[in-house]
């Protein structure tokens, strides 16, 4: 799979000689002989989708998406550098740190310093990678990623581990991000991308290296699902469907997106065909998928790990209601703040199920014009 | 660029600077005089004697960086960079103005020269690192020079840039403070004590250098001496006058962000010793 090299992607973008080299995205992988399952061929579910994810679901951290695909980018670009906030081990930038300890900064618990120090850095040519856990890197220091980097349209990629509310489970509330996409999406220059599992983390790291200006990633810190394989496309600003459907349209991101297929197959065996869509870029939003699920499906559930006001659902809303209305049911957090527990419990807590999925594909579809 | 070592000529641009200030503010109707008319030798002497850089070509890989990290001084970094070349004179006018260039806090995507968006106090020595760090990691012999104020070292991430430029060993670094001891609400001492910054910024690992703000042979002096310095960055404590040049801003809190009105431009201007 070969990235598309988006030239005038986004806003007020300068003309730098950009000089990532346009890398194969495949690695070696070991083919096993696979068992019989259901093929995706015959079915609703994209083709290109892990072919166990129904039946025998790997799992993997993002998080190691992230830490893998930055030592990649180490390698094939001199000016790739990172920072971190004594978090390091946790984030996976540590991986980076051994194998290139002079493109390294550690910067300790100082995360407004951190951001200045990205942007000093992107602005002499390196491409700045900054990783900590996603509540400071956005909380502490949103005046400087304002600022210092998104106002100046700083080539810097602010990297959140431990987001959403699966990752951080006993460490309870000062370290759940839970706000964090609307932080970001809201500053204009910043491109927010929150991908589904770990091959599409290391992906979107890889997009954000090639496009130039600000970006935020986020990921977790847990084992997830993986659902993508190397063969399904991500570009940068286009939702991905996952599985075609007429009656209703479950919009994801991140781990979220695993629970909404597997709402899927449970919405199939009551008759309920719903579209699932990945829609791991925030910002710039793909309004032209929303629009067309929007009039295709005539409903909408939005499924995301973080706040409902202000996070991906609203971001769905704005589109909608400006360009289409339907009826929309957004699944998140509802304006609570996290607590400790294990991230099955704090799911299931929060309302991040299947179960609140199929619930509320349940109540959009009574309100279907 | 080509240096000036002529104290007579810099310190008659300096007051050219002083000059363009109290224009410039007039005329946009707003920004910071009193702050900016402080700093003029500082600026004087970075763009004209002391750094490297090519005002023809902004983007030089080999130019001394400066970030003004008090970035309501723009004024005063304008008019240097306009007549050391960055862009005509006459443009200066245009300050704070729909569409200008020249926006009321530096913004480096409109203007080239200019290194980072300041306004926001407190952010502009972290950027100043990143710059130092990329230069060493380019192992080039460039330098960086950032310029902050007094009161902004209420600011905490400026200890945060503090302990790790000198963790860095970033001698490469240099620091200037504007102390003419006066912020908005009145002076600093009565608002927040800063003092004593000498022994703040030594404990922190920072070389120090005192001089006095408007001399510009102790300027020279303490910038070149900077350059000797091995393993550890510099701060220069420059002690100014807020408004200094203009009799009735001198010291007078007010003058941090009012700009004059026609009469009181004209009483400026000459006290400046400007012919009109």
């Amino acid at each position: 799979m070969i990235f598309d090299k988006d030239e005038e992607l986004f806003y007020n973008k300068p003309k730098i000689k950009r000089d990532i080299e346009k890398i194969e995205f495949k690695e070696k992988k070991v083919h096993l002989i696979p068992e019989e399952t259901e093929s995706f061929e015959k079915s609703n579910y994209n083709s290109t989708l892990d072919k166990d994810l129904f039946t025998n679901v790997k799992k993997g951290k993002t998080r190691d998406g992230f830490g893998e695909a930055l030592v990649k980018l180490g390698e094939i670009n001199q000016n790739v550098v990172a920072l971190g906030a004594d978090l390091c081990h946790s984030v996976r930038s540590m991986w980076f740190a051994q194998k290139y300890p002079e493109r390294f900064f550690q910067t300790g618990i100082a995360e407004a310093n951190m951001t200045g120090i990205a942007a000093g850095l992107a602005r002499m040519g390196k491409i700045s990678f900054m990783s900590t856990f996603g509540v400071f890197i956005t909380g502490r220091n949103w005046d400087q990623i304002r600022m210092s980097v998104a106002y100046p349209n700083m080539n810097v990629k602010i990297c959140a581990s431990h987001t959403g509310v699966f990752s951080v489970g006993e460490d309870g509330a000062s370290h759940q991000s839970l706000e964090d996409i609307a932080l970001t999406r809201i500053l204009p220059n910043m491109k927010v991308l929150v991908p589904c599992d770990k091959i599409e983390t290391k992906k979107a790291t890889f997009a954000a290296a090639e496009i130039y200006g600000p970006f935020y990633i986020r990921f977790g810190r847990e084992d997830v699902p993986i659902i993508t394989t190397e063969e399904t496309p991500f570009k940068v600003g286009k939702a991905e469907v996952f599985r075609e459907g007429d009656d209703v349209s479950i919009i994801a991101c991140g781990p979220m997106v695993y629970e909404a297929l597997i709402a899927s197959k449970e919405l199939e065996n009551e008759g309920i065909d719903a579209r699932v869509i990945n829609n791991h870029t925030i910002k710039p939003i793909d309004k032209e998928t929303i629009i067309k699920s929007a009039k295709e499906t005539k409903a909408i559930v939005t499924a995301e790990e973080h706040q409902i006001s202000g996070g991906m659902g609203s971001a769905i809303a704005e589109v909608l209601v400006e360009d289409y209305q339907v009826p929309i049911k957004m699944v998140g957090v509802k304006d609570k703040f996290g607590e400790s527990g294990k991230p099955d419990e704090l799911q299931k807590h929060f309302g991040l199920t299947k179960d609140d999925i199929i619930k509320a594909v349940h109540e959009v579809m009574r309100k279907k014009p | 660029m080509q240096k000036i070592t002529d104290i007579h000529e810099l310190k008659e641009i300096a007051r050219k600077i002083r000059v363009d200030i109290i224009k410039m503010t007039n005329v946009a109707g707003s920004g910071h005089p009193g702050g900016s008319l402080s700093a003029a030798e500082i600026f004087t002497v970075l763009y004209f004697n002391i750094m490297n850089h090519d005002p023809k070509k902004p983007e030089w890989e080999d130019r001394d960086v400066f970030i003004l990290s008090k970035g309501h001084c723009c004024p005063g970094l304008y008019s240097a960079m306009a007549r050391s070349g960055y862009f005509p004179v006459e443009e200066l006018m245009t300050l704070r103005k729909y569409g200008s260039r020249l926006q009321g806090h530096p913004h480096s995507s409109s203007l080239p020269g200019l290194e980072a968006s300041t306004g926001s106090l407190g952010q502009g020595l972290s950027i100043a690192i990143g710059c130092a760090l990329a230069i060493k990691l380019n192992k080039k012999n460039s330098r960086v020079y950032c310029l902050m104020g007094d009161g902004e070292q209420q600011e905490g991430q400026i200890w945060e840039a503090a302990m790790s430029a000198s963790h860095y060993k970033l001698d490469n670094l240099c620091g200037i403070i504007d102390r003419n001891r006066l912020q908005i609400d009145g002076f600093c001492k009565d608002i927040i004590d800063y003092e004593p910054l000498e022994d703040k910024w030594k404990s922190f690992g920072w070389c120090v250098i005192n001089v006095d703000g408007h001399n510009i042979a102790e300027l020279i002096n303490a910038f070149e001496e900077s350059k000797t310095i091995k393993g550890k960055p510099t701060v220069i404590i420059a002690d100014t006058i807020k408004g200094k040049g203009v009799d009735f801003m001198e010291n007078v809190s007010v003058w941090h962000g009012q700009a004059p009105n026609d009469e009181e431009t004209k009483k400026a201007l000459n006290d400046l010793g400007e012919l009109h």
